[in-house]
């Protein structure tokens, strides 16, 4: 197991893909500390930024990473990775664990955005808030998350899941504005509550909001009423559900599970059952 | 400043030299008999290969379209950056860099020497803005003139003098070098949603077709003595059957071209040279296509050849992005610039396991291979249409290597593979031929005549590269010549070594080349044509020339026309 506390506080952004159980696996710590890593505009080593301090543990957790410290400002954070684990005791900056395939990233406080970036696979686990774009593509970009799983047990901030192709985000708080846009199969569940625009533009995967949502887009219809809902293998939403199908401008297929109970003012779509 | 490099392979297929080893001096930026061995400073390029510096005739490279280009495409910036040096600024982007990183990469391959081949004349300020900031090499633009208003009129009224006289006050007022005709006609049309079908077909509003436009152009081409010949984009490009529209548009000029003249020059060639009714039955028409080309003389291409990658469409052929558009479903820019031409842009990505990307990529390495005369055909990807510039060793690999060639073909869709005519062609280009398909064959056709040669007075453009033909079986050790190729041992511009095994030595401001035609009676400017202007331009007549002074480093050639 890998320790890494920040030297100072920093005051430019640090760009840290180096920071990678896969990356970090079999070195010692002489040589993880020569490891590049970007302050700002300069390259720097790794050693110049962070204490790296060495803990023997048993063999099979030697892939780990102990992040302590203020690291909010350090983006990239375990990027590319395939596997070990990496966990963060408090706040870290953006494109955490982006296009990783493997592993797990478990993290204490809050992220920034797009945590999760691009996923290919792995887990995920963040205890606070997340930003903007949880698990989206870059800018400009249409590739979003294509499997693994993010759970957040706060709030999260606009456009989580994104042009989503695979995979599972569980946000156990509420959900800002463009949850889901443009999602194409993967499943996304919101335990609180919804932002406006939900799922706009998908074309398949599926949503579900149990808590409350103040309108549906108008490019969606109303299917039925469902009692439950598969969430994951495991894990079954209990209802009564709206079952909405959209978007329609886009000749979508996607499923929109919102929670009857806790959304009266939807009532008026039950005429066109 | 002297220098010599000695001891090469020297390849110079304008001077007839087919790797033989000598020396090449320079002084003064200019290829000399000899130097002070002394004195100069020597280049060791014993056991390399020794080109003349490389010469692009169709890359989209600056302008509004290409920035337009950078401004849709962040997520092509983000995979891939260069860092700043002591010597070089920073820059982003793939398919479609900064201009800086432009340069860098043209200096790394060895190229010193790139055409712009479409900025709209409105544009043309912005072109020559992003040209000024394109360094390492030196660059010239062609104007997009085949759907401009005054010409179309000219040509209705049959008159071939005057639009003349408006085309040489268009190169001089744009800082142009050639004439670039795309999809005549069909820009016109698309301003009203519509396009043309074939060369026969009449342009709304005006009443003329694309072979009078085509015509009429080559004729004021003719007249001016223009370097280069009309560069001509066809109609209906990217749709199946349009060989036989690429047929018809070469046909069309048969009469206008004197002596071994060629008369036309179609770009991107492998966009316009799809056979088929659909595109289930899309086939390669490069065999038709080819027979043509080897049984007359008045006729240029280059390849356009694609490249399985993601890379970004752009291309003043307004209709035909938008189909694009329709059959990719991806992002998309259009845009009609007003009275001149169009424009679009759409990101692509090309897939081996695609059956028509498959069969687009046999038809560009078909069209090369199957034209016999390498002064006829050059390499291009039309960057970066077809896929990157920098992609440019890799088709090198497959010109000199049938098992390049074989290994590539290995991977594509299986239909497309039984119906390529690739398999059966054996020819493997050697070093002289790839030396004029990538320089010396592109030059001359461009008029350049101190490009694209190492003979006594040409420009000292040089590229060396680290292997060494006698030794190594080029058509066996491909990835050896395409490393060579990547990274060039040095590339000296203009008497001065500016990259080194991919590190960039220094940076130089190349010029801007231009045409200045001397016309004996110039287009009068009447208060007529400044009504318009106001009219019809957003921009003002008084604003719309490039002055002289708008040019960083400004290369004129000057030209008399015969009108």
């Amino acid at each position: 197991m890998i320790i890494l506390r920040p030297k100072v506080e920093f005051r430019y952004p640090v760009v840290a893909e180096c920071i990678n159980p896969g990356i970090f696996q079999g070195k010692a710590s002489e040589e993880i500390g020569k490891l590049k890593i970007w302050e700002g505009n300069k390259e720097k080593r790794l050693r110049d930024l962070f204490m790296i301090r060495e803990q023997r543990e048993n063999r099979q957790n030697s892939a780990k990473i102990v992040m302590d410290g203020n690291i909010s400002k350090v983006k990239r954070l375990g990027a590319y990775m395939k596997n070990g684990t990496i966990e963060i005791q408090g706040d870290v900056g953006m494109h955490l664990g982006e296009e990783m395939e493997g592993g797990e990233i478990d993290v204490n406080g809050n992220v920034g955005g797009w945590a999760g970036s691009m996923m290919k696979g792995g887990t995920i686990r963040i205890k606070g808030n997340a930003d903007g774009h949880l698990g989206g593509p870059y800018r400009g970009s249409n590739k979003g998350m294509q499997g693994g799983k993010i759970e957040v047990h706060g709030n999260v901030g606009n456009e989580a899941g994104s042009y989503m192709r695979k995979g599972m985000i569980k946000i156990y708080g509420d959900a800002g504005q463009f949850t889901g846009v443009r999602i194409s199969n993967g499943t996304i569940y919101v335990q609180g509550n919804c932002d406006e625009r939900v799922g706009g533009s998908m074309t398949g995967g599926k949503i579900i909001i149990d808590g409350h949502v103040r309108a549906i887009l108008p490019t969606f219809t109303i299917e039925s009423v469902r009692s439950k809902v598969k969430i994951e293998d495991d894990e079954v939403g209990k209802g009564p559900y709206y079952l909405f199908t959209g978007d329609l401008s886009e000749n979508g297929r996607g499923k929109l599970y919102v929670h009857k109970e806790k959304n009266i003012h939807l009532n008026h779509y039950e005429r066109f059952l | 400043m002297e220098l010599i490099v000695c001891n090469g392979y020297v390849y110079d297929p304008i001077n007839g030299i087919n790797g033989e080893k000598m020396d090449v001096a320079v002084k003064d930026g200019k290829i000399v008999e000899k130097v002070d061995e002394q004195r100069a400073k020597k280049i060791d390029a014993s056991g390399m290969i020794v080109m003349p510096g490389g010469v692009d005739i169709h890359t989209h490279i600056a302008g509004s379209e290409v920035n337009t280009g950078r401004l849709l495409r962040p997520e092509d910036h983000r995979k891939d950056y260069e860092a700043k040096t002591a010597t070089t600024r920073s820059g982003v982007g793939y398919s479609v860099p900064s201009t800086f990183v432009t340069g860098y990469r043209y200096a790394r391959m060895g190229y010193t020497t790139i055409m712009n081949p479409s900025m709209p004349p409105l544009e043309a300020k912005h072109t020559h803005e992003e040209l000024n900031d394109t360094p390492m090499v030196d660059k010239a633009s062609y104007p997009l003139l085949g759907d401009w208003w005054f010409v179309l009129e000219c040509l209705k009224q049959g008159d071939v003098k005057e639009c003349a006289r408006f085309v040489a006050w268009m190169i001089r007022t744009t800082k142009g070098y050639a004439i670039k005709i795309v999809n005549p006609g069909g820009l016109e049309a698309w301003g009203s949603g519509r396009n043309v079908d074939s060369i026969d077909d009449t342009v709304p509003r005006f009443g003329v077709t694309p072979r009078d436009i085509i015509r009429g152009l080559c004729k004021v081409n003719k007249l001016l003595n223009l370097p280069h010949t009309i560069h001509v984009h066809t109609n209906n490009l990217g749709r199946p059957g349009n060989y036989l529209t690429a047929l018809e548009t070469m046909k069309s000029v048969e009469d206008l071209s004197s002596g071994n003249r060629p008369a036309i020059h179609i770009t991107h060639c492998q966009f316009c040279a799809f056979k088929g009714e659909d595109w289930r039955s899309l086939s390669s028409g490069a065999e038709e296509i080819a027979r043509y080309v080897n049984a007359h003389s008045h006729v240029t291409m280059d390849m356009g050849q694609i490249i399985f990658t993601d890379t970004t469409t752009m291309t003043a052929d307004g209709p035909f992005q938008y189909t694009l558009f329709e059959l990719s479903g991806n992002k998309w820019v259009n845009h009609d610039v007003e009275t001149e031409t169009a424009s679009g842009i759409v990101p692509f990505t090309y897939r081996r396991k695609s059956y028509v990307n498959a069969i687009q990529w046999s038809i560009g390495l078909e069209l090369a291979l199957l034209i016999e005369d390498p002064w006829k055909i050059f390499m291009t990807t039309d960057h970066p249409n077809g896929g990157p510039f920098f992609c440019y060793p890799q088709i090198v690999s497959w010109f000199v290597s049938r098992k390049a060639r074989d290994a590539a073909i290995k991977r594509i869709n299986k239909r497309a593979r039984t119906r390529s005519l690739l398999p059966s062609i054996d020819r493997e280009l050697d070093l002289f031929e790839v030396a004029i398909l990538t320089r010396a064959g592109q030059a001359k056709c461009l008029g350049l005549s101190s490009k694209g040669h190492l003979g006594v007075g040409a420009d000292a453009d040089i590229a060396v590269y680290a292997v060494n033909p006698f030794e190594t079986d080029i058509s066996v050790h491909y990835q050896a010549l395409r490393r060579a190729f990547e990274n060039s041992f040095c590339t000296i511009k203009g008497g001065h070594v500016v990259a080194r095994d991919g590190e960039i030595l220094e940076h130089t401001e190349g010029a801007t080349m231009w045409i200045d035609v001397n016309v004996s009676e110039p287009f009068a400017v009447t208060e007529e044509i400044k009504k318009r202007f106001r009219e019809y331009w957003t921009v003002e007549y008084e604003n719309y020339p490039v002055t002289d002074s708008y040019l960083k480093s400004a290369k004129p050639m000057t030209v008399k026309a015969d009108v």
